[in-house]
This record gives C-alpha cells, structure tokens and sequence, in this order.
C-alpha cells in the first residue's frame, strides 16, 4: 500500500520523521464541547464546495432583463440579471436549487458552531495565557463569518435582500464625519448603483473566503502548537494533554463528525426551503416585503435598529442620525468588549499564569455571569428583530411589544446574569465541599447473569 | 466477523447506494428532494460507519502529550533574544536614518490610500436632492400621469416625477385624504391642494419603502423596523425608531387637472446623514 510509504517517501525529501512520529501519536482530548469548532471548520468546506459551484452560474449583473425560465408567476417579468441567473439556477438547473439550499444553511449552521465553540472558550477560560492571540483570531473569524453571510444573501437581488442592503448603506451613512463618503466609496454612489452587486461578489467569494481561510489556518497552526486544553481529571495536569491520539483514533473520529455535518447539511438542504427567492420577487427600491428579517446572525443588529432610541442629535448644524447608536456603537462595543475580555480579565484578577486546564463554568462566577449576561443581551435583541411576525402571532399591538423588548433587554441581562452568578457560587462550593467521588465500584455477578454493585465503598474493603 | 463489523459494512454499502441515489436522481431529473435525499443517505451511512469503526471497532487508545515545547529553556531564550537585540543595535546606530524609513513607509501607505478615492463619486447634492422639480407631472410606476379623479379618498400610491420612474431617492406617496383631516403649517398651507398630500416614501430612519398604508388611522408605516408616521400630523413620527417626519412634496393641480410638484422636497430626503443641517 502506497500509504504504508508515505513516511519513508516524504522523509527521504523534507527530513520529517521525527516530526510525524510525534504529529501521528498526537493527543486530542475528547470532549463533547470541543467538537464545535471541528463542525464550524466542516461547514466552511461545504460553503467552499457548494460556493464553488454556485460561482460558475452567478451573473452579479443590474443590467435589465426579461425572465423567461420556468417560475409562471415571474414570467416576463423585466429584472436583473442577478436575479435571472439565480431563478435559472435554482429553478431550471439540475442539483442547482440543492446545492444553494445547502450553501445557504451551512452559513447558518457555521455562525451558530462558531458562536457555540466561543461561548465554550469563554465559559470555560480558555481565552487565558497562553492563548489571548487565538481568541483575538477566532473573534476575527466571527465577525468576518458574519460579512461572509450577510454579503451572500445579499447578492440574489430579491427584494429581501435588496431591503437589507439598503438598511445596510442607511447604517454606513449614519457614521458621523465620514458617514456619506464611506457609503459612496463602498457602494460607488447613492443606493442601489450598477456596481454594488459585482462588488458584493467580489467580496464574497474571494477577499472573505481567503481571509477567513488564512485566519482558520493561523487558528489551527496556533492550536497545533500550543496543544489543546483540557478539562481537569485524573491524570491530567497543566504539564500535559491526555487524549486520542491522532492516528488513527481521531482522524476517524473526525472524519466521520465531518461526513455527519455533511449529511444534516444535504438533509436540511434536501427538505427544508431557505430563502425562496422566486416568492420575493425582483428588488425595487419602492417595493418591500414584509415581515423582511435577516438571516438569524444578524438578527441581533436588526433587533438593535428596532429598538435603537428614536434620538437625532444635532450639533452646529451637523446631524448624528439614530441608527448610528445601535447600529453601529452597540456592535462595536460589543465586539469591542468581547476582543479585550483576555486582558480586561488578567487586570482584573492579577492572573498573568498560563491555563491549560480549563475551568469548570462555576470556578469562575463573575465572568459566568457577564457572560450570561451578554449572551443574554445578544438573544433578547435577537428576538426583538422579529418582534413584527411575533405581534402579529399573539395578535398584540406591535407598540407593545417593543417597550416591553426595551424593558427585558435592560433586565434580562442584569437578571440572568445575577442567577447564573449565584449558581456558580452555589455549585461551586457544593463541589469543593464533596471528596471527589470515588469512580470505582465493585459489582459482582448474581446467580441470574444480572449485575449488582457492592454497598461498601471501595476503599473499605480490605484487599 | 462480529455484528458490528457486519453494521459497518453495511453502513458503507448504503452509502454506495445513496450515491447511486444521488446520480440517478440527477439523471433522470429527480429534483431537489430525491438528490438531497441521495446526499443525505450516501454521506449519513458513510458518517455512522466511521463513526461506529472509530468507537466501536478500535481500541480506544488514550496517550499523554507532554507540553515542554514552550516557552523554551533559558538558554534558547536568551540566545534568540540577543540575535533580536543585535540587530535592533546594530540599526540603532544610524537612528535617523531609522526614522526616514519609518517615514517613507508612512508616505508610502498614504499614497496607496489616492487610489480608493475612484471607487465611489464625492456625494456632493446627491444626498441632498431629488429628480422633482418646479412643474414636474407626478406619474405612476407604469408612467401614467395621475389625474385628480384616478384616486378616491383613503386610498394611496406610489408616485415618481415623469421621465424618473423607478427612481429610488424620488420615491413619494400620494395619499388622498377627507378635505379638512391634514393639520397643515403655515408654511405648508398650499401644498395639500383638495386633500391630496405626497410624502417621501424613503423612510427617514434606515431608507425603506414606507409601504403599509393604515386608510382608518392616517398612518404610515415602515415595515423594516416598524416606525409609524401620522399622515394627518404632517407625517411625523409617533412610534418606532424614526427621529424625523417624512419630507412632504408640496403639489399643485393643473389647469388639465394633472397633479404636479411645485417643487424638489424642501429638506433632504430619506435616512440622515453627518453634513445634514
């Protein structure tokens, strides 16, 4: 088997065998929370995968067109050629509409991972020395994950997500100062222009992509380097990692949790419709469809845009509109925070060490509870984006239910946040309390081929 | 060969035959739910025998990684440092000349910034004004002029100047009201000739298309983030995130009775921006 000879192939050229020898018998350690991020990663092939082939059909024109493809109700109707090829694509190419489907919801998925795989790395500490930089990379990941999404749904050129770019340059053109001149830099003139969707494109499939794969690939080098953290447990000390090891435990581990992604994708892709663009419509800058939500990692900023204050502030005769405060000072506060938190924490607790145990969420109750706190700020603002299809459900006046979002996004948080403290202070000394149990039981065979554990401890009996 | 051994295998084999799935579907048309459904077999048996080989056919090996990779021993350190130091001193001994490489790189970056101007125009009167003007007819999306008699009381519609259909910054609603409902400014006292009022349609929030007309209680409102406006109060605000009331165009009727704009809205339209007065 040529596999057999990779080893002596590749260290007769590059000199690498002691440095396999120690990458094969890697350890991984297993934990059910440390699969996020895998499953993130395993998202951002399927988005390159399906990406590519969406690439070769896309026509980031404005030019005008007449649709003649299949959809009845859209026929001859004039639009952009954007949104020709995508209806061509989805509605009269074979495999096009499933792959979009699955392109579509690996997004969705892969900011969910991500969020989940950084609540982990907060909850658990494990942003501490000596891993700050890789905190600082995985929130650049974020939020360039983020752009990533918003600029591909932004580019069918439906009316949903014309909508949302307007909203978009309407933010830009809220910065004081520079406002206007960035909107028209990014955009090339006043909204909607002819370049804005080629422009989009251009973004979205290859400066996003690229950085977000060199910055996966700086993350990852930097995890290889340092090894994993891990959980404390028999055996296991700041000095050491214990786990699987990489050949071939975990590569078949992994591989099989990346054939699982792949599969919830094509499944969710198969039978569940996402974004269907044929309902919307062409994008016109005087037609809207409502409710228009974004997708649900923007929820929190559309939530923001809702239930921002309805404040102007002037000054000699110069405007600071309102979306500026919560689009665009509340996001950045809150990246900000989230970008210095490793520091901010070591100021605060004078703990300069490096970690590479990680803490149970209840060791640490302070940052338990903010974080709590922000997460539950993020989700309050969330649902508040979709406060319109939720009046409309209970059948409550939309008036309502804005005030009563802008009285639980200030005591949410505080609320959670206080309980969660509590109940890490409350678990916590609960388990300083308890003599870590004794895993070990005795059992012995009954005369019926059942089991039955011993009463007496372990310890007791005499040997 | 065990059972497991045995679900494993045919967990593969399954998976071949999602593939096949997948293929014939494609093939012969089968639509999007029959090759997800291809997919989806060919890649979930795939998954759940290497996951069953990986858990449940191998031993569970654990190993011990030692972490003496870093920081390194003393001695490393300081000779990697010293070779840092060496150079900085060895720089250090022209500082000046230091200091206009600093400068040239700073001059350097700054001209690349020159060219990022071309991407978009100055946004001069763009922001300020719109295609409306002195006499300009008021037509529908389709480019018929709207007359005095096309609208009956209650109702609204989007209206552009002539010759701009479309145009997304000109956008305006023609809303018919009772004679006597609309409060109007002195300012304002002929722009709403018999009951006929146009608003901007761009809200002044985040620039949607205000589109949801409520007939029964004057309001207009934005389906983005749900700002309302009263029609009757010359379209000010009175819930959700808007500052501003929408900018009324004020309009005449001509002597063949098609409505006209007197002139470009008054103030700028749509979402503020820094320069704004």
């Amino acid at each position: 088997m040529t596999l057999r000879r990779l080893v002596l192939d590749l260290d007769d050229r590059l000199g690498v065998a002691p440095i396999l020898q120690k990458a094969l018998r890697k350890a991984f350690p297993d934990n059910w929370s440390f699969m996020f991020g895998e499953i993130a990663l395993y998202c951002f092939l399927v988005l390159i995968a399906t990406g590519v082939y969406l690439g070769f059909f896309f026509d980031p024109s404005t030019a005008s067109v007449t649709y003649h493809g299949s959809d009845i109700s859209l026929r001859n109707t004039p639009m952009s050629a954007a949104y020709a090829s995508v209806l061509q694509l989805s509605l009269d190419t074979r495999a096009g509409l499933l792959l979009r489907q699955i392109h579509h919801w690996a997004a969705l998925v892969f900011l969910a991972a991500i969020a989940l795989h950084m609540s982990r790395i907060f909850f658990t500490g494990a942003f501490r020395r000596p891993r700050e930089l890789n905190w600082i990379i995985g929130m650049t990941l974020l939020i360039l994950a983020m752009a990533a999404g918003f600029t591909g749904y932004s580019l069918p050129d439906d009316l949903l997500s014309g909508t949302g770019l307007r909203i978009a340059y309407s933010v830009l053109l809220s910065i004081p100062l520079v406002g206007g001149y960035l909107a028209f830099l990014v955009f090339g003139g006043d909204f909607p222009t002819a370049q804005q969707i080629s422009r989009l494109l251009f973004t979205h499939v290859l400066i996003l992509p690229v950085l977000i794969a060199g910055a996966i690939a700086v993350h990852l080098a930097i995890i290889w380097r340092q090894k994993h953290t891990q959980f404390r447990g028999p055996g296991r000390t700041e000095r050491n990692v214990i786990g699987s090891p990489l050949w071939p435990n975990y590569a078949m581990k992994s591989l099989g949790l990346g054939l699982a992604v792949g599969a919830v994708l094509a499944g969710l892709g198969a039978f569940f419709q996402i974004n269907p663009i044929w309902l919307y419509g062409p994008y016109h800058s005087y037609d809207v469809s409502a409710p228009a939500q974004p997708d649900w990692y923007i929820g929190w900023l559309e939530g923001a845009l809702r239930l921002g204050p309805s404040w102007t502030i002037s000054i000699w005769n110069h405007t600071i509109p309102s979306p500026f405060f919560p689009g665009i000072l509340l996001p950045a506060a809150f990246f900000v925070l989230l970008y210095v938190w490793p520091f901010l924490e070591r100021w605060v607790t004078h703990d300069g060490e490096p970690h590479q145990l990680l803490d149970h969420p209840s060791d640490s109750p302070v940052r338990t509870g903010i974080g709590a706190a922000v997460l539950t700020f993020a989700i309050v603002l969330t649902l508040a984006g979709s406060d319109d299809v939720q009046a409309n459900i209970l059948s409550t006046p939309l008036q309502g239910m804005v005030s009563a979002y802008r009285w639980l996004l200030v005591i949410l948080p505080i609320v959670v946040g206080l309980l969660s403290y509590q109940f890490a202070r409350e678990l916590r000394a609960r388990r300083q309390q308890l003599p870590a149990p004794d895993p070990r039981v005795m059992i012995t065979r009954t005369d019926s081929g059942g089991f039955e554990e011993q009463p007496e401890p372990l310890a007791s009996t005499p040997p | 060969m065990t059972m497991r051994i045995f679900g494993i295998a045919l967990a593969f084999t399954i998976s071949v035959l999602g593939s096949a799935l997948f293929a014939a579907s494609y093939a012969l048309h089968g639509g999007p739910h029959l090759e997800g459904l291809g997919l989806l077999v060919a890649l979930g048996a795939l998954a759940f025998g290497v996951i069953g080989w990986a858990l449940g056919a191998m031993p569970q090996e654990q190993v011990v990684d030692q972490r003496d990779d870093y920081p390194s021993d003393p001695k490393a350190r300081a000779g990697a440092q010293a070779a840092l130091e060496h150079g900085i001193d060895e720089l250090d001994r022209h500082g000046f000349l230091l200091k206009f490489l600093f400068g040239a790189f700073g001059a350097l970056a700054l001209a690349a910034l020159f060219p990022l101007r071309s991407l978009g125009p100055g946004f001069g009167k763009g922001l300020y004004t719109t295609k409306w003007s002195k006499g300009a007819r008021l037509v529908l999306e389709d480019g018929t002029p709207v007359r005095t008699s096309d609208l009956a009381v209650g109702s609204v519609m989007t209206v552009f100047p002539d010759g701009y259909v479309g145009d997304a910054s000109s956008q305006t609603l023609l809303l018919r009201l009772p004679p006597g409902t609309i409060q109007v400014s002195p300012d304002r006292t002929t722009w709403s000739p018999q009951g006929y009022a146009a608003f901007s349609k761009v809200c002044t929030h985040n620039g949607c298309p205000v589109g949801l007309y409520l007939a029964s209680k004057y309001q207009l409102l934005c389906p983005c983030h749900q700002s309302v406006f009263d029609v009757v109060a010359q379209a000010k605000p009175i819930s959700g995130p808007a500052a501003r009331a929408l900018p009324q165009l004020p309009l005449q009727i001509a002597q063949d009775g098609y409505l006209q704009a007197q002139s470009d809205y008054r103030e700028p339209i749509g979402p503020g921006f820094w320069q704004r007065p």
